[in-house]
């Protein structure tokens, strides 16, 4: 008989639990995010021999308390869903503390069946674990597993399946004593929830009287909505806590953890573990006498970042250079194919252009990734956090925001589209927020060439020093920044830093290559259509309205008049029919470059540029700057192109822009300070928009909209500030 | 001796007495089975000093120095 049921897979961070998942689907899994929020949502499907499982990854947590998004999801699905059993992947070499989230499992009586992960290395610990005995005193199905290898995932199987039978519909939660004085309150508010039917649709009854003694806050604002019998329990459970202050000096939250941990260690006293030999040397604590040294381990840890910095930019310039290639070789094809006009500027221009940035992107995302599972599989990345935490702290932020900071461009020329992406190593919120909308201050690769151009220009002498003082700047922006968010519209206690250091394992390669490639799709897919519509919206921008047709024809007249101009000059000085052909294409490169000044001055972007021209004046930016500034928002290098067109240069390629850095330098509207204004102004505003729909697809879109306001207006203060202070010095 | 968390020196070993924190702190502390009667090793420091990593239970975790003032352990001399 075929059976098929619903399984949730549960278990700590590290335990094993993502490489049991890829064990048990294979490729069979598909990857979401819960609705609104950005907790991943994978499921997937196990089938051998004759059954058929469907399995739920929850999160990895520690508890299925209230705190963390995770924990709250977790424990959402379980009640929303109501899967059949839930499968706890215990890591075997940490039973206790493994235990004490299977324990909050029995208490809310989902039928479970638990692995012993990682049997193997606990028998090279020494530590021997009677699984039959653990199995009769939780009363729980326990099967051995190494999910690295695969061992025992059948076993797993059959027995969730027979759990699930087993059970039925029905929940049986555990009732565990919590001590005279707690269990006697528990007995009493209990008797009431149950008499009043209080959310006893969706929670056992007694495990909602613990919640109102934990002063669980989802439950209590389940509770208050639901009727006037939360304001009761609510009253007895402070009572309750006012008596265990007086007696105890404790909490009952405190109390019940203390009574859980007891139970968990009866059990495992009854012959369940038995710790045979201390280990002579644990390996992992061998490593981190180096990897953690206080000398060795920051140079080895900024060594690992410059060189996950360096791989990603260098592997990824390679199928960057052969996409960009094939986009400019398709551009071409259509650019041949099309007639000149409408269509062929939206073909190529439009779509072709955006589908290019869509991709352009990806295999720096890929290595990223790549590189960014294999160091936190690792256990690496705990490691970075640990060493690291002192100073980002300070600046309310996390240790493990380096990374994110780094590949934005800490180091000049990376990109903030996988460094946002990269932020998901954090798990603490707001510090995660900040990193996020911070990050894009970052020395990016295409703000190097406008930086280049500018420096160029204007402070030939000292190039090298004044890119340096960027990079500086832009790290000190990041930080202050984060830390006055912090202050402000992130305010908050940080997030407790208590966090598992793993032991160093090998991650697997499936592992990495699977994760890998779920979030370099979810950015293709996802990301990638919303980056292609605002592609075309910015075309259209930086398009319409076109040039009237007077203007147009008045365009090509003057074309006519110096094809006849060059052809009489020809006539009369003998030229060859060579230098004759080199004269008119100068000439009429000339008129076109004017005629696209003119039709970008013309567009809505070029109108919008000339509309703020009074508020930009304040800040030592003249109309041609503010056009490039918009087009800047397609991508940073595009403002170099876009400054080309606006000073009647036609397209300037960004990376060989000298031509333009001679017309700006010539330009005595550039002074010093408008210089420095408009560097600091592209170093800070509204991020590229590639960069504002992956910031809108790590946190939300109110937050990206923050960041592109928030960038812009900060921005344009400090350019204000930095060209009138210095136009009077 | 009775003393804070923060004061242990590295490979110095205790028990936990007692644990202060409240709300989100305390609830973490606790879910990692840092609870009265565990035994605890300091195994080092962060390279500024702060936080530090202890092992307990069989594995190893970290946190930092003022949170780790919420914790009051009792080592043997």
């Amino acid at each position: 008989m075929a059976a098929n049921i619903t399984a949730a897979l549960a278990g700590n961070p590290n335990s094993g639990k993502t490489t049991m998942f890829n064990a048990l689907t294979g490729s069979r899994q598909r990857v979401g995010n819960y609705p609104g929020i950005t907790v991943e949502r994978k499921e997937g499907s196990y089938r051998n021999n004759g059954l058929e499982v469907q399995i739920i990854d929850l999160p990895g947590t520690y508890s299925l308390t209230a705190y963390s998004l995770e924990e709250l999801v977790a424990r959402q699905v379980l009640v929303e869903e109501r899967p059949d059993v839930v499968v706890h992947i215990v890591d075997a070499t940490a039973l206790e503390r493994s235990l004490y989230l299977a324990v909050q499992f029995l208490e809310l009586g989902v039928p479970l069946v638990l692995a012993l992960n990682m049997m193997d290395e606990v028998k090279k610990k020494g530590i021997r674990i009677n699984t039959a005995r653990l199995s009769q005193l939780l009363q729980v199905p326990v099967v051995e597993t190494v999910a690295r290898q695969g061992r025992g995932k059948d076993q797993l199987m059959q027995a969730a399946v027979d759990q699930a039978r087993q059970a039925g519909s029905g929940w049986k939660p555990l009732e565990i004593s919590y001590g005279p004085h707690i269990d006697r309150v528990l007995g009493q508010m209990t008797a009431r929830i149950e008499a009043a039917g209080f959310l006893t649709d969706r929670y056992p009854a007694r495990w909602i009287a613990l919640k109102y003694l934990e002063g669980d806050e989802k439950i209590l604002e389940d509770g208050r909505r639901v009727g006037s019998l939360s304001e009761e329990l609510e009253q007895m459970a402070a009572k309750a806590a006012e008596l265990c202050e007086k007696h105890f000096h404790t909490y009952p939250e405190a109390i019940i953890t203390d009574y859980r941990y007891g139970y968990i260690n009866s059990i495992l006293k009854q012959g369940v573990m038995v710790v045979e030999a201390r280990p002579s040397f644990d390996q992992s604590d061998q490593l981190d006498k180096v990897l953690t040294h206080k000398v060795l381990g920051p140079l080895i840890m900024f060594g690992i970042l410059y060189g996950i910095f360096q791989l990603t930019f260098t592997l990824g310039e390679y199928p960057m250079g052969w996409l960009e290639a094939f986009f400019g070789w398709l551009g071409d094809t259509f650019t041949r194919i099309l007639p000149e006009g409408l269509l062929r500027s939206l073909v190529v221009s439009g779509i072709i252009d955006g589908v290019g940035s869509v991709m352009g992107f990806v295999p720096l995302i890929l290595i990223m990734f790549l590189l960014v599972t294999f160091l936190e599989d690792l256990g690496y990345m705990a490691r970075v956090a640990y060493m690291l935490d002192r100073v980002f702290r300070l600046f309310g932020l996390h240790g493990a925001s380096v990374m994110p900071f780094i590949i934005s461009g800490g180091l000049p020329g990376g990109c903030a589209v996988p460094g946002v992406m990269a932020a998901r190593t954090l798990r603490s919120p707001r510090e995660r927020l900040a990193t996020i909308i911070t990050a894009p201050f970052q020395v990016c690769g295409a703000k190097i060439p406008v930086f280049i151009l500018l420096v160029g220009a204007f402070f030939k002498q000292n190039q090298a020093l004044v890119m340096f003082w960027i990079t500086l700047g832009a790290w000190a922006a990041a930080l202050l920044v984060s830390r006055l968010l912090r202050w402000t519209v992130i305010r908050g206690a940080p997030t407790p830093f208590v966090m598992e250091l793993p032991p160093y394992r090998l991650p697997t390669l499936r592992g990495v290559l699977t994760h890998t490639w779920e979030r370099t799709w979810q950015y293709i897919k996802k990301a990638g259509t919303v980056i292609l519509a605002i592609a075309i919206l910015l075309w259209a921008a930086m398009t319409f309205p076109q040039l009237p047709a007077g203007q147009v024809a008045q365009f090509q007249q003057e074309k006519q008049v110096t094809a006849q101009a060059v052809a009489e000059t020809a006539a009369r000085f003998g030229l060859s029919e060579a230098e004759k052909e080199k004269l008119l294409r100068e000439k009429l490169a000339a008129i076109d470059a004017r005629q696209g000044e003119a039709a970008l001055r013309h567009s809505l972007a070029g109108r919008l540029g000339q509309a703020i021209a009074p508020v930009m004046s304040w800040a030592g930016f003249n109309w041609q700057t503010n056009i490039a500034l918009i087009g800047g928002f397609a991508a940073k290098e595009v403002i170099v192109a876009t400054l080309g067109t606006a000073y009647s240069l036609g397209e300037v390629d960004p990376e060989e822009a000298g031509g333009l850095a001679a017309r700006i330098a010539a330009d005595p509207h550039w002074t010093t300070p408008a210089i420095l204004a408009l560097i600091i102004f592209v170093l800070l505003y509204a991020p590229c928009f590639v960069t504002v729909v992956a910031m809108a697809r790590e946190s939300s879109w109110k937050w990206a909209a923050f960041s592109l306001i928030f960038n812009t207006v900060l921005a344009y203060g400090l350019a204000v500030l930095v060209y009138q202070v210095g136009s009077r010095l | 001796m009775m003393k804070s968390m923060r004061q242990m020196r590295v490979n110095e070993k205790a028990v936990i007495k007692v644990v202060t924190a409240t709300r989100e702190l305390g609830r973490r502390i606790r879910d990692m089975g840092l609870v009265p009667g565990t035994e605890i090793v300091i195994v080092g420091r962060a390279p500024l000093k702060d936080p530090v990593s202890l092992r307990l239970k069989g594995f190893t975790m970290t946190l930092r120095n003022n949170e780790a003032d919420y914790i009051t352990v009792e080592t043997e001399e």
